[in-house]
């Protein structure tokens, strides 16, 4: 039985079709969208989501955080940023994880709200690098 | 009486004049139809965020404790107005219908002994306003109207409102924005996004017999990341369909204009064969009066 997976950017839906499973990064760790599951609404964080159909992975998507839901029939994902995996682009990415290391640098190290924001999107921006690499 | 000079001279501006108007119908039709789809396309996020806040709101209620974004501060003293104009003119009504509804807005929030702030998306809105409440303005965006209008516009307007709202700069902010109703017409619209009215959205809430949803990290902390987020979204669609509208208003427009001159057009050559036939006339009289004389 698949569910039906929606992945979606606020310019427009990337993805909407049924899969048999997908991996979702939470901002606690990856967490499985299967049928049945219990419904939950949870945060992302900036990672891979990969699409399964049976045991093997059909899809990949990078998404630079956001939000999922998931119910039993369907896992709606609410993504601030989404590409497919091979049209990353590792050096547009590793120029703004320069910018970002900058901004980390020239930050206030007192104002822990921006601090917590800026490393949010480094850690988003690296995990996209690796995301882009091509496998070994 | 013209000289037939003056009226060759009429026409031929009037032609030229035609042909641009009739240009930029076209050019305003084909930007709308893309302006349409990128609407289109963002309203799925929207109402997928919708969804979501509602569940979370009915997961919240009873609680305390509210974002501001949510609940306000608890006052209605100072307001914030948005209005969103384009930066272009010659869009027919489409500015000043704006304008206009922000003007009596403001008087009328005035009248009633609020403050008003105003912070204008758009060249025409943020010029007319200068000229007269330029005291009011706290900031302005322009130059984001264009034809790409990409996310990022929406979510540096939705930062800045949040900082103006955490800095305690207003209680209430309302959009006002150019509604697309259809190519003809546009209604100036009033959205108020904070404090956010969710009893619609929690109303709407489809089944309460749904197994109960769980929630990561925590309703508030998901809630705290989400009304940002929402309120970019909101701002993103008053932007776009202020976008199709501005289109949809030049093109209704530039079809007016088109059409005039294609009728003044007409008038004026209808002078210039009178005025033509008259001379050689005029002419003609004089000649055979001149033959009778000798």
């Amino acid at each position: 039985m698949p569910i039906k997976v929606e992945i979606i950017s606020p310019e427009k839906v990337l993805v909407s079709r049924d899969v048999d499973m997908a991996v979702i990064p939470g901002e606690e760790g990856d967490i499985a969208a299967m049928p049945e599951h219990a419904p939950m609404m949870l945060l992302l964080r900036g990672g891979t989501v990969s699409l399964y159909e049976g045991e093997t992975v059909t899809d990949r998507y990078f998404v630079a955080g956001g939000f999922a839901d998931m119910t039993p029939t369907r896992c709606t994902i609410l993504a601030d940023q989404a590409v497919p995996v091979t049209e990353i682009s590792i050096d547009s990415a590793t120029a703004r994880l320069e910018e970002l290391t900058e901004a980390w640098d020239a930050a206030d190290k007192s104002d822990v709200t921006r601090l917590d924001g800026l490393m949010a999107k480094i850690q988003s921006v690296r995990a996209e690098i690796e995301a882009g690499l091509p496998p070994e | 009486m013209a000289s037939l000079k003056e009226l060759r001279a009429r026409i031929g501006s009037v032609k030229s004049t035609k042909k641009i108007t009739s240009a930029m119908k076209m050019v305003a039709a084909a930007k709308l139809r893309r302006a349409q789809q990128k609407a289109e396309a963002a309203r799925p996020y929207a109402v997928a965020m919708r969804r979501m806040l509602a569940e979370l709101a009915s997961a919240m209620a009873g609680q305390d404790g509210a974002p501001k974004l949510l609940a306000g501060t608890g006052g209605d003293r100072v307001h914030l107005l948005v209005p969103i104009t384009s930066d272009r003119g010659l869009a027919g009504g489409f500015n000043s219908n704006i304008n206009r509804r922000t003007r009596q807005t403001i008087r009328k929030l005035q009248a009633e002994g609020k403050i008003v702030k105003i912070l204008p998306v758009g060249r025409k809105g943020a010029d007319y306003l200068a000229r007269e409440f330029s005291d009011l303005i706290v900031d302005r965006v322009i130059g984001v109207g264009g034809k790409e209008l990409p996310f990022s516009a929406a979510s540096d307007l939705g930062d800045k409102i949040v900082s103006l709202l955490e800095a305690g700069e207003f209680d209430v902010c309302t959009v006002i924005y150019n509604q697309f109703r259809n190519v003809m017409s546009q209604v100036p619209t009033p959205l108020q996004l904070i404090p956010l009215g969710l009893d619609d959205a929690a109303a709407a809430e489809p089944d309460a017999n749904a197994a109960q949803y769980e929630f990561e990290p925590d309703e508030q902390t998901l809630l705290e990341r989400l009304l940002p987020r929402n309120l970019q979204v909101q701002l993103y669609a008053a932007m776009l369909e202020s976008a199709a509208g501005e289109q949809g208003a030049r093109m209704t427009a530039m079809d007016n204009a088109t059409r005039n001159a294609g009728k003044a057009i007409d008038r004026l050559s209808q002078t210039y064969n009178r005025t033509r036939q008259a001379n050689i006339t005029n002419e003609l009289i004089e000649i055979m009066s001149g033959a009778q004389a000798v």
